[in-house]
């Protein structure tokens, strides 16, 4: 599957060696890994809680994934996406590109970012000191996602 | 259109609210009859006349997203009979 949500970790040199494996046209091979920060608009972050809305989470991913090898020359991309109880430190997001040539596989680990961001159904939910809250929407990320159209 | 179930029989489309917004509504997702065809901002609207939070979290100038049938959507976008509605606040995943 090139699309996954998990509650535990992953291992994100073994899901590259995955989809590299036997394919000898591969050149390049972009890892991204997203972790979880201790700090959130100036307030210390003691967890992180991720909801999603199954069923709508895989259709949503494997859109982004679809359009980005339309979009872009690479040979294979995979996305794991974690869910639940997370800690500062924790990786939440690993997104996986293989391509023949560097400039695609980046390009294209960074579409699938940009869009997830916007795009898949996932809200941050954090402990602080102050207590707790469900994290606000940025609009830096709508502006990344924008530079895509 | 065709009606194949008896004029006594309610046609409904599931109802699903998410995150800040099931905390806000106080409710995850219930069944909501609806006559024939309509539309995601024909029952955001309809949505609003319950009055309190409904009218205040659903008001247009909220920032607001909305999925039918697992698929980003926008007011104008047809639900019918089966369907399912999602209601959420902008997603904040990655």
């Amino acid at each position: 599957m090139s699309v996954r949500v998990q509650t535990g970790p992953f291992d994100a040199q073994a899901e590259a060696d995955a989809l590299r494996a036997g394919d000898l046209e591969v050149g390049a091979v972009v890892t991204f890994v997203g972790t979880v920060r201790d700090l959130n608009d100036g307030d210390a972050v003691a967890t992180l809680e991720l909801e999603h809305y199954p069923g709508m989470t895989e259709k949503a991913l494997t859109t982004i994934v679809d359009e980005a090898r339309a979009r872009f020359d690479v040979r294979g991309v995979r996305v794991i996406h974690r869910v639940g109880l997370l800690a500062p430190g924790d990786p939440i997001v690993l997104v996986v590109v293989t391509g023949r040539h560097r400039g695609d596989a980046f390009d294209a680990c960074r579409f699938v970012m940009d869009y997830l961001k916007t795009r898949a159904p996932f809200w941050k939910r954090e402990r602080t000191p102050e207590g707790e809250r469900w994290v606000e929407a940025r609009a830096a990320d709508d502006e990344a996602a924008e530079r895509w159209r | 259109m065709m009606r194949g179930a008896p004029d006594s029989q309610v046609s409904v489309v599931r109802l699903v609210y998410l995150a800040r917004l099931r905390e806000a509504l106080g409710a995850s997702h219930e069944r909501y009859a609806v006559d024939g065809a309509t539309t995601v901002g024909a029952i955001r609207e309809t949505l609003r006349t319950r009055g309190g939070a409904w009218e205040s979290e659903l008001a247009p100038g909220r920032a607001l997203r909305v999925a039918v049938n697992h698929d980003l959507a926008t007011a104008d976008t047809p639900v019918a009979p089966g369907d399912e509605v999602a209601f959420f606040p902008p997603v904040t995943g990655g």
